[in-house]
């Protein structure tokens, strides 16, 4: 029996600032991140003795230098907010991890958050900045100058199932997936062949299957092994394959589809020889073909569009489905996914309302036949890049959003929301509530830990090692009788 | 939060009436019947034409006040914008 879903996102997003010739993005980042205050008094720390990024799936270390930053340069570039979440900068990007979730449904919602405490904190840091400078940020994955970044969507799974059958199932689903789940781009990028339109961001960038590489050389599949939660039950996968996507509808399928293929890896449920014999250059295949009509090389012989083999994904889903009962969610998101997988057979564009790539090309092609334009013209690659930009009244995606042409998962009022509460349903509970009661005495956070600094008492740490446990239920009592942390940690014995 | 307290309130969807859609819909919709000729579809081809004319306009004026939006918010400069967009790597 597949282990229950637990999911997060964690999205790096372009930053500039526009008439500045100074700019510098990493300064850049850490003004954006500190011009966030939920708090005044919470100087927390990122607790990066949890870390360990060089911990590969296939069961050995690799050599490196883990980097931990000294205390001040810890706090200027980490928050950790009342919702759980974890808002930092990394490298020369903005990057929000949403936190720990159950469904699909509650990662839209948060993952929407992220784009909203972005936009807050770019408000604020532009007021900062000299007159005239504006500060942009974008929800994309590469610059179409062969620079990328990534949006890496995390999934928990058993430790029991095997890394090989991992691989060899998820392989062919990562590259085809992408026609319910590439956010689109104009043109191609890092020697990627001539196009103009593709469906994935991120295609261009694959450059082997399987590796601990997220940075150059990035593979289909990355193997860091760092579950944050107890390493004998838990394997995180961290898939870095992905696009940003804008559309919620996009995002719900996306996360909710790859949680129930994963859980089919888990108990055995795929059992079609769906095999590519070049993955890497499959993946690339279909992204420059957004008629869906090419035929990729199985290892078996046989030749399977994208979409057939998404169907292929989707049939093995409905047998799953007929034997095991789903939560409410999921069964929603399979039904979801046969109407898309469905209208992707038949006419494509008719998903415009609902998949990004499609929107953005919709939205592009529309522009290009008034203005008369082709899609070598500056307009239609700037028309691609406001697509992702943060800003409510220039984003073109939200524009779309207003004008009430795309499909909802949420509301406005629960994305608001959960900008400052915390999903229920996970240790991220605990985590947020703890920060929103008692600032200041938290002294550092990591996913699986908090610790408490209480006046001269030495720090002291707990570890948060099952992301199922630390729910509103565990502890809601508990919290309400403590009135400190210090009374908190008596409380707990 | 609660869980799925949105699944049947959600904000409404715009089916066919959706103009983006529809729009691009529109244009493929008619060449794939063009190919196809005769079938189930000759019997109807006069009305069903004036059916789709007239769906083209609405769609259009749809279209427009999305174009219309766009063009207002759109970058001016977008050569300059285009070209001065750099990001570093990440991950």
């Amino acid at each position: 029996m597949a282990i229950p879903a637990i999911m997060g996102t964690e999205i790096e997003y372009g930053i500039i600032v526009k008439n500045d010739p100074t700019f510098d993005p990493i300064s850049s980042c850490v003004l954006l991140v500190n011009a966030y205050r939920e708090d005044p008094e919470g100087l927390i720390l990122w607790d990066y003795d949890q870390e360990n990024p060089l911990a590969d799936a296939r069961g050995f270390q690799v050599d490196g230098e883990k980097y931990t930053p000294n205390q001040q340069e810890n706090i200027a570039r980490n928050k950790t907010l009342i919702n759980g979440a974890r808002y930092y900068v990394d490298h020369a990007h903005p990057e929000y991890s949403c936190p720990e979730v159950t469904n699909a449904r509650d990662l839209v919602l948060h993952e929407k958050a992220g784009e909203r405490v972005m936009e807050i904190s770019r408000r604020e840091a532009t007021a900062l900045l000299p007159e005239g400078a504006l500060m942009l940020l974008h929800k994309n994955n590469s610059d179409r100058k062969g620079n990328s970044y990534g949006s890496h969507e995390n999934h928990l799974m058993d430790r029991r199932t095997s890394f090989k059958r991992i691989v060899e199932h998820l392989l062919p689903f990562f590259v085809t997936r992408q026609v319910f789940c590439g956010a689109g781009k104009v043109g191609s990028e890092n020697r990627g062949s001539r196009c103009d339109y593709q469906i994935s961001q991120r295609a261009d960038f694959f450059e082997t299957e399987v590796a601990l590489d997220t940075m150059v050389k990035r593979p289909i599949i990355n193997t860091r092994d760092e579950p944050h939660a107890d390493r004998e039950k838990y394997r995180r996968l961290h898939m870095i394959v992905g696009d940003s996507n804008m559309s919620e509808y996009t995002i719900y399928l996306r996360s909710g589809v790859t949680a129930l293929v994963l859980a089919m890896i888990e108990d055995g449920a795929i059992d079609q020889d769906l095999v590519l014999r070049d993955p890497v250059r499959s993946i690339k295949e279909v992204s420059h073909d957004p008629s869906l009509k090419h035929e990729l090389q199985l290892d078996n012989g046989k030749r399977m569009t994208a979409v057939e083999m998404q169907t292929a994904f989707l049939e093995m889903a409905l047998t799953y489905a007929a034997r095991n009962s789903l939560d409410e969610v999921t069964r929603d998101v399979l039904e979801k996914w046969q109407e898309v997988m469905a209208l992707l057979s038949t006419d494509p564009m008719k998903l415009s309302d609902r998949i990004d790539w499609v929107a953005k090309k919709a939205l592009i092609e529309g522009f290009m036949e008034r203005r008369s334009l082709d899609w070598q013209d500056p307009k239609v690659h700037m028309l691609d890049l406001q697509y992702h930009d943060t800003r409510p009244d220039k984003g073109l995606y939200y524009t779309l959003e207003r004008q009430g042409r795309v499909e909802r998962i949420c509301t406005d009022e629960e994305i608001n929301q959960a900008i400052y509460t915390p999903p229920s349903d996970t240790r991220a509970f605990f985590r947020g509530e703890c920060l929103r009661r008692y600032p200041g005495e938290v002294f550092g956070v990591n996913w699986d830990s908090i610790s408490f600094g209480i006046g001269d008492d030495p720090v002291k740490r707990i570890m948060m090692n099952e992301p199922l446990k630390g729910t509103e239920v565990h502890v809601a009592d508990l919290l309400n009788k403590s009135k400190s942390a210090k009374e908190l940690l008596a409380n707990m014995g | 939060m609660s869980k799925n307290t949105q699944m049947s309130n959600r904000q409404p969807i715009h089916g066919d009436a959706d103009p983006v859609r529809v729009f691009l819909a529109a244009g493929s919709e008619q060449k794939q019947k063009q190919k196809g000729g005769g079938g189930a579809d000759s019997g109807e081809s006069s009305q069903g034409g004036e059916k789709i004319a007239k769906k083209g306009e609405t769609i259009k004026e749809d279209m427009d006040s999305l174009l219309d939006e766009i063009d207002s918010v759109l970058e001016e400069n977008a050569e300059e914008f285009v070209k001065n967009y750099v990001q570093r790597g990440g991950e």
